[in-house]
């Protein structure tokens, strides 16, 4: 194979890797942005992948063979965005510890999706295999070397997942309504003198993190596992919390570091075409991301700085 | 950043009592949704936990490591830091257990088992100290060191128990010599894997609670835990408490599996997957509200909800992963009371209406 087919497809099998990272790393960014730490990731990727198995499995029965991945992925969006109202009306409304709150959803996630598995498909422990999304080129710009078979020649939700970045960018360091939400995390109190609905603003912060981790969970059943069992999220939350603090909280930022994971897992799918890696025991090879995320994060990005209100409810009396 | 709130002042007792029932009653509405009879599922927990001396040791080895990894976490909690590596801790503690317990098997029995309980617990604390040291030295986020270094740590296991300690053929290790059985009470209980991890245990808790509130060094993680910048200007010093407590917090975690391979297995497998022994620590801590009694009582709530979950699917034919809603429900309670409040406050005027009366 030539270097540059190759280099080609690592870089389509980390995008690919990749996109439920940018997915929930955004997520994360809206809700810790606004001021709400959310632990739940996981808890919320995995309300997503269910409920794009289900949503999808179901859209395909009644005979929409061709939008069913994309019901399953709206359905995705709605489930994350219900499952993080929990973390919202419990940090926000009733200040609950915002820690403990996003390891409630991680637990109801585990057991209500499991729960409804078994309940939805007679005892089975995974949901029924469905069609997700395909490969979908586009036209022209598939053709150039590298790139086209890279980037040009993937998932429907990669390519979202990339255009959201820059939406996200966008709306959060270019608009009126990012500014709010920035200033709701940095200093509430200021934000409510100058007139800005704190926990209004904190509620779209969370439940937009829902939504958007819910897709990121969707992303894994409709391109990768094609069902919903215990282990289809296993830990992505986590990393994609860990790419959100590595990216800074800044989606630019966030996105670097979930391809940066992407890479180091599909490097792994690679390292094996090397004659002299033979040598190397696989333990090794799996822990690449892993033991790289500390060596960068030692070496180059240091003191990570995070919204300054970050992890405290709001009291306005205690102006 | 994860500034723990000291959650109950007051109604310190009907607080988390009311959250449980409620979160066993939001299960039950969860079961009648299913079309599941919930008074059959609970008596089926209750008859699994103490129907039989087996069943009821078996329940008592379930929450051994719950109290050993809650009390980790609640430890770092305390000093201001978010130990989601538990997991990995315990793993490198299992690991130095296996190794030790198997490669030394020359030595006496009196010298071979204190030596891999000491080994499992540093190995645990030193691998939790490098989180710590990143954090105190280089400012680095305990919650990205700890998520990546459970993964390292679980490859890590792997690489030693296949490399060193297998059976040609098969994914575990030898057996270990060096055993934490408590051999009389496993008789007594019908071969219940009974351990002396559980005394390790609650001495691990009374050790948390007197080194926090009865000794200086203790006084000082707390002030760094409650604020970091107040305990610098006090002139603490911030990072060594936080290696300290990231130190101790490894120590805990590395006790537990120690006692899983010691006391319950006898030998190390191989891992597909992390094991999940640190993310029930946290819900065990949170629980707990990260007080040593605290988690010690979780542990045992726990560990009687999981154990006696698969007698729920065993005889109600309830799936047994409910108990993780019932089990999250009670720690939203908790966390948010506000709700236990508004549930409890009916109750509350009755009482003070009687006493004007």
């Amino acid at each position: 194979m030539d270097v540059l087919t190759l280099l080609g497809q690592m870089l389509n099998t980390t995008l690919v890797f990749s996109t439920a990272l940018i997915f929930a790393a955004l997520g994360g960014i809206f809700s810790e942005r606004s001021g709400v730490v959310n632990i739940g990731l996981e808890g919320l990727m995995m309300f997503g992948a269910f409920a794009a198995a289900v949503g999808g499995y179901y859209a395909q029965d009644a005979g929409y063979t061709d939008l069913a991945p994309w019901i399953g992925l709206l359905c995705a969006m709605a489930v994350g965005m219900l499952g993080s109202l929990i973390h919202a009306v419990a940090s926000i409304t009733f200040k609950a510890d915002q820690t403990i709150s996003g390891t409630v959803i991680n637990f109801l996630a585990a057991g209500s999706t499991l729960y409804l598995v078994k309940l939805l498909f007679e005892g089975a422990g995974e949901t029924p295999l469905i069609d997700g999304f395909s490969v979908t080129p586009i036209p022209w710009l598939s053709q150039i070397p590298v790139l086209g078979t890279g980037i040009f020649s993937s998932y429907p939700t990669t390519y979202l997942a990339i255009i959201l970045v820059i939406v996200v960018y966008f709306l959060l360091f270019k608009t009126p309504f990012g500014l709010r939400l920035r200033s709701v995390g940095e200093h509430p109190s200021a934000a409510d003198t100058l007139g800005v609905n704190v926990n209004r603003m904190r509620y779209i912060g969370v439940l937009l993190s829902g939504m958007l981790a819910g897709m990121g969970g969707a992303t894994i059943t409709l391109t990768t596992t094609g069902t919903f069992a215990h282990n289809t999220i296993s830990g992505q939350g986590f990393i994609a919390i860990a790419a959100m603090i590595f990216g800074k909280w800044n989606p630019l930022g966030a996105f670097g570091a979930a391809v940066f994971f992407g890479f180091s897992q599909a490097i792994r799918n690679y390292v094996q075409m090397f004659g002299w890696s033979q040598n190397i025991p696989q333990e090794f090879i799996y822990m690449i991301p892993y033991v790289l995320t500390v060596i960068v994060l030692v070496s180059a990005v240091g003191r990570s700085s995070a919204p300054s209100a970050l992890g405290q409810s709001y009291d306005p009396s205690k102006r | 950043m994860f500034k723990f709130k000291k959650i109950f002042a007051t109604d310190s007792y009907i607080v988390p009592l009311v959250a449980i029932l409620l979160g066993l009653l939001v299960g039950a509405i969860v079961m009648l949704i299913g079309g599941y009879d919930p008074i059959a599922a609970y008596g089926a927990l209750f008859k699994r936990v103490f129907g039989s001396p087996y069943d009821f040791g078996e329940a008592i080895r379930e929450m051994t490591p719950l109290m050993l990894t809650g009390l980790s976490v609640a430890f770092a909690f305390r000093s201001g830091l978010f130990n989601i590596g538990a997991d990995g801790q315990v793993l490198i503690g299992m690991t130095a257990a296996s190794l030790i317990g198997i490669k030394w098997a020359g030595l006496p029995m009196f010298l071979l088992v204190p030596l891999a309980v000491i080994g499992a617990g540093l190995f645990g604390g030193l691998w939790a100290g490098i989180a710590g040291y990143l954090k105190a030295k280089r400012g680095i986020n305990e919650v990205i060191t700890t998520i990546m270094m459970n993964w390292v740590a679980l490859y890590l296991a792997n690489y030693i128990v296949r490399t060193f300690l297998l059976i040609p053929g098969q994914d575990r290790s030898e057996d270990i010599p060096a055993s934490l059985s408590i051999t009389f009470l496993v008789s007594f209980f019908d071969n219940a894997r009974i351990h002396w991890g559980t005394i390790i245990a609650l001495a691990a808790a009374l050790f948390f609670y007197i080194y926090l509130w009865k000794t200086k060094q203790g006084f000082e993680m707390r002030a760094v835990g409650l604020n970091p910048h107040a305990a610098e200007y006090a002139g603490m010093n911030v990072g060594r408490n936080v290696m300290k407590s990231m130190f101790i917090a490894g120590v805990f975690a590395g006790l537990a599996g120690a006692g899983e391979v010691l006391g319950v297995f006898h030998y190390q497998s191989v891992f597909a997957a992390s094991p999940g022994y640190g993310f029930d620590g946290i819900a065990v801590a949170l629980l707990g509200l990260t007080h040593p009694l605290g988690v010690i009582l979780a542990a045992i709530l726990y560990g009687m909800l999981t154990y006696g979950s698969a007698g729920m699917s065993f005889n109600a034919d309830v799936p047994p992963e409910l108990i993780r809603i019932v089990i999250g429900s009670i720690i939203f309670f908790i966390a948010a009371q506000g709700i236990v409040r508004w549930v409890l406050k009916p109750f509350y005027f009755k009482r003070k209406k009687e006493k004007v009366l």
